[in-house]
């Protein structure tokens, strides 16, 4: 069967003609197409990216200096909580799903996800989570006045939350936020399951998947496990505020750490909802500009499946020091360092798949190349931080905010944007610009290791996250100094990428179908596609059909 | 040379203030401390050798346009099973030799048979402040923990038992031992030797509220014979000055709220939201260890507490100057 049926790219230079705005803004609102609400999820994501960005950098001026008073502790406690609880919920999940909306139906050679309707629904009800979250600087304090963000942190421990230690309305909005961004995203996850198992083209057995669609596959799987008990949680505490029940209600006889339990097993396997989508990009863009097939295939499948379980028992290695005693300690601890073996498979395999190739460094390339060296070293922390007497250390310190930070901005964050440079072509028919993307590559990594390198150092020196202000004889005050400064390098890198978008989107060069000669279903089709994706429904012999129709003489097929 | 430099800034006394991690000055601060050098050891050299063998590749294997068969694909490899056990296995042999040495650690300093040379102290969490108590020696204090130096050979430790009496809090002093939280309706223990005399900063590790920055805490290690006289201070009832200033000053703060909150013990003030005032005077700082205890400060603070910690849950006294200064007067003399 070494025959394809892939059509060939279709030698599209035009663009569709542009429409007026009503028309095209009615278009958007009332979309179920797969394309369109993958790329309006991206939208709103970066909008909120840049807000919380913006409260990052009113942080940082505000550490800059010791006993500073550039905002007041209020403002200070509900920036960190806007900032943690926007980026998790309203940049990091919408970004995620925006991707894997646009791309799973693509790479599977399906036209559209399973339940397009549900996939509006979902997109809709997590957008109104997020205004709802920013309507709390309205509406918080109900009829009395001025209202005020939460201010109870993105894990929000009780009792904290309780009416007696947050009253008004603030901790009701990000309640109700992150329920609906949570029933959102289960719709979501429900969909991409779904669409991965049932829509998949002739010959794409699950064993020709596309490893992005393998990833999105397991992320998805632990969204619906973890969600639940955070929604469980969220009516629980309202329940608690509201209908006198004493779950969390230490007053009472509640329990403050049976919320860190429910809050854990969502967090961290939140951390892998997060960084799997960047494994997916890593596992497609690494190959095409190493030109070589991904090393070990079916390894990198067994470890991210092995990845999403044993995610599953780490969550109490966030309560080292909450007096589980030595034995749920020493398991943990165990459960902790065990991930780190999958999770140095990828690396390895992505290892292999450089070795040998002939890496062509786009801007995509770099930043992906970026991504490998900063989740090494966050990786390298993580298994610092498992070792439970170390962690009744780092624990809570600025060492923790340096190390996910290094996962969420190192890993995530360069992959997200080299995930950017590598499909925007695709989806907007324009190329980015490759010498703006060059700028933006090293503004930012310069800002990102002035920012996260030295923020580990207070860390050991004592500093705790989540204080607006420090004493001035700790030695805190140089790091602090160095780590803001490298905050502007990455405001000024984002600009850069925000810019080259608008800019590359009226006039970059045109893209065609195929601009970096890959190897996925996506490739096959104009940019950007039409509706419908395909004329004809692929059917596929290997788990590069494109390489197959470039390589007749040698396809992949004949390996599997 | 530099990173003799930067060690030297990390485990360096700074003037008095030093919290670092890597200055451990007590048994569990130091097995830590030993620990952490070890897993250091390890990462590092996992870093350095896969670091250099990513940028091996990336240089190695980029893309040459003047090379001949630059126009060429590579050949296509597509895995290999000896390799891949190969970087599954021996990450497994690393967990083990690190999960090995960690669980050590652990029961080390978590399961220790207590000696019945200890010391035992109660400390609960207040939002912005810490009440320490000695039930065996009838002393209650807040936010300067007194403790004995514990010489290795004839060891002291005192053992901390830890509740909170609102929202969850976490006892960190980087130099005697790591974190353990405070939380409401539940009993911590640990313990903490140190092993000269001076003094030990930290402060709340567990964000509480609005003046979780100013939550600060100070161990004082003090040589037997200064404990054994802290102590007996202790212990005395309030000074009963007769000074008249101060004897108006209580006359005054006998009559207005302070002593809903506040304890003077020998009088009628025997309120428990906030600190006891009993030796307010003995001790170096107010508010939390964020400020010097001296009459000024303590004018100032008693006029509006939230000038200098906003969120503070003492209220503005709104007392007329005089009564200020003899409130002020009659705090001086607690001590």
């Amino acid at each position: 069967m070494a025959a394809t049926h892939t059509p060939a790219p279709a030698a599209s230079t035009q663009l569709p003609p542009r429409r007026l705005v009503l028309d095209v803004l009615h278009d958007w609102v009332t979309t179920v197409d797969h394309k369109k609400l993958g790329l309006l999820y991206i939208g709103y994501a970066l909008i909120f990216l840049v807000i919380a960005g913006f409260q990052a950098l009113l942080m940082r001026v505000q550490l800059s200096i010791p006993n500073n008073t550039f905002v007041s502790p209020q403002t200070f406690n509900q920036l960190f909580t806007m900032h943690g609880t926007t980026m998790v919920f309203f940049v990091g999940m919408p970004i995620l799903f925006g991707f894997g909306n646009y791309l799973v139906p693509l790479m599977i050679g399906a036209r559209d996800m399973a339940f397009p309707r549900l996939n509006a629904f979902s997109f809709w009800i997590s957008a109104f989570g997020g205004f709802l979250l920013y309507f709390s600087y309205f509406g918080a304090s109900g009829l009395y006045g001025a209202g005020g963000a939460p201010d109870v942190g993105w894990f929000a421990y009780a009792p904290l939350t309780a009416h007696v230690f947050s009253p008004g309305h603030s901790t009701d909005y990000w309640t109700l936020a992150i329920l609906l961004s949570g029933i959102g995203s289960i719709g979501t996850a429900l969909n991409i399951v779904a669409t991965t198992l049932c829509m998949r083209c002739p010959g794409m057995k699950l064993s020709r998947m596309p490893l992005l669609v393998w990833l999105y596959l397991v992320t998805s799987s632990l969204v619906f496990v973890t969600i639940s008990p955070l929604t469980a949680a969220q009516i629980m505490l309202m329940l608690d505020r509201y209908a006198g029940s004493h779950f969390f209600d230490t007053q009472a006889g509640g329990s403050a750490v049976l919320w860190m339990h429910f809050f854990w097993i969502f967090g961290h396997p939140e951390v892998y909802i997060l960084i799997l989508p960047a494994f997916a990009f890593a596992n497609e863009i690494i190959p095409v500009f190493s030109r070589k097939a991904i090393f070990g295939y079916p390894a990198m499948v067994a470890a991210s499946v092995g990845i999403g379980f044993i995610s599953l028992s780490v969550w109490a290695h966030h309560m080292f020091t909450v007096g589980l005693g030595p034995g749920a300690n020493t398991f943990f601890t165990l459960a902790t360092m065990v991930i780190s073996v999958p999770t140095g498979i990828k690396l390895f395999n992505w290892l292999a798949t450089l070795w040998g190739g002939k890496i062509h460094f786009t801007t995509s390339m770099m930043f992906a190349i970026g991504f490998l060296f900063q989740f090494l070293i966050a990786g390298l922390t993580g298994i610092m931080l498992s070792v439970a007497p170390f962690d009744w250390q780092l624990g809570s310190s600025y060492f923790v905010v340096a190390h996910f930070h290094y996962v969420l901005v190192g890993a995530i964050l360069f992959m997200l944007f080299s995930a950017f440079y590598y499909w925007y072509p695709k989806m907007s028919g324009r190329m980015l610009s490759e010498r703006l993307g060059k700028w933006h590559f090293w503004i930012f990594l310069i800002g990102f290791h002035l920012t996260f390198d030295f923020m580990h150092v207070p860390g050991l020196l004592g500093m705790p996250r989540r204080i607006y202000t420090y004493e001035a004889d700790r030695g805190w005050m140089i790091w602090n100094l160095i780590i803001s400064s490298g905050a502007i390098f990455q405001a000024v890198g984002t600009l850069l990428f925000v810019y080259n978008m608008v800019w590359s989107f009226f006039k970059g060069p045109i893209a065609g179908p195929d601009p970096w000669d890959a190897w996925t279903l996506e490739w096959s089709t104009p940019s950007p596609p039409p509706e419908y994706n395909f004329a004809v429904i692929p059917t596929v012999d290997s788990r590069r059909p494109l390489w197959d129709i470039k390589h007749p003489d040698d396809p992949d097929s004949r390996y599997e | 040379m530099l990173s003799r430099n930067i060690w030297a800034l990390l485990s360096s006394d700074f003037s008095h203030g030093s919290t670092s991690i890597f200055a451990p000055a007590g048994t569990p601060a130091h097995s830590i401390f030993s620990l952490s050098l070890l897993v250091l050891g390890i990462t590092t050299a996992i870093f350095l050798i896969v670091a250099a063998l990513l940028l091996f590749a990336v240089i190695r294997y980029r893309h040459r346009a003047s090379h001949p068969d630059a126009d060429q694909e590579p050949p296509q490899i597509y895995g290999s099973t000896q390799i891949e056990l190969s970087w599954t296995v021996i990450p497994i042999l690393i967990v083990v030799l690190l999960f090995l040495a960690t669980t050590r650690i652990i029961l080390s300093t978590q399961d220790a048979p207590k000696p019945a040379s200890a010391l035992d102290v109660t400390i609960v969490g207040h939002q912005y402040w810490w009440e320490f108590s000695y039930p065996k020696l009838g002393i209650v204090t807040a936010n300067e923990l007194h403790i004995p130096v514990s010489d290795p050979k004839h060891p002291t430790p005192t053992y901390l038992t830890m509740t909170s009496a609102d929202t969850d809090h976490s006892f960190w002093i980087p130099r005697l031992a790591g974190k353990m939280d405070l939380i409401p309706n539940q009993i911590n223990s640990m313990w903490i030797d140190p092993q000269s005399a001076g003094l030990y900063l930290g402060q709340c590790a567990q964000y509480c509220g609005v003046q979780h920055a100013k939550m600060l805490l100070r161990v004082y290690a003090d040589t037997p014979a200064d404990f054994a006289a802290w102590v007996s201070r202790q212990q005395k009832p309030a000074v009963q000055s007769s000074d008249p200033q101060a004897t108006a000053g209580r006359a005054t703060f006998q009559h207005s709220v302070c002593i809903s909150c506040h304890t003077v013990s020998g009088t009628v003030a025997t309120g428990r939201f906030g600190p006891d005032l009993t030796h307010l005077a003995s001790r170096d700082t107010i508010a939390s260890g964020s400020l010097p205890n001296t009459p000024a400060n303590l004018r100032a603070f008693i006029d509006n507490p939230a000038a200098f910690k906003p969120g503070v849950l003492m209220p503005a006294m709104h007392l007329n100057q005089h009564d200020l200064d003899a409130v002020t007067a009659y705090l001086s003399t607690l001590k």
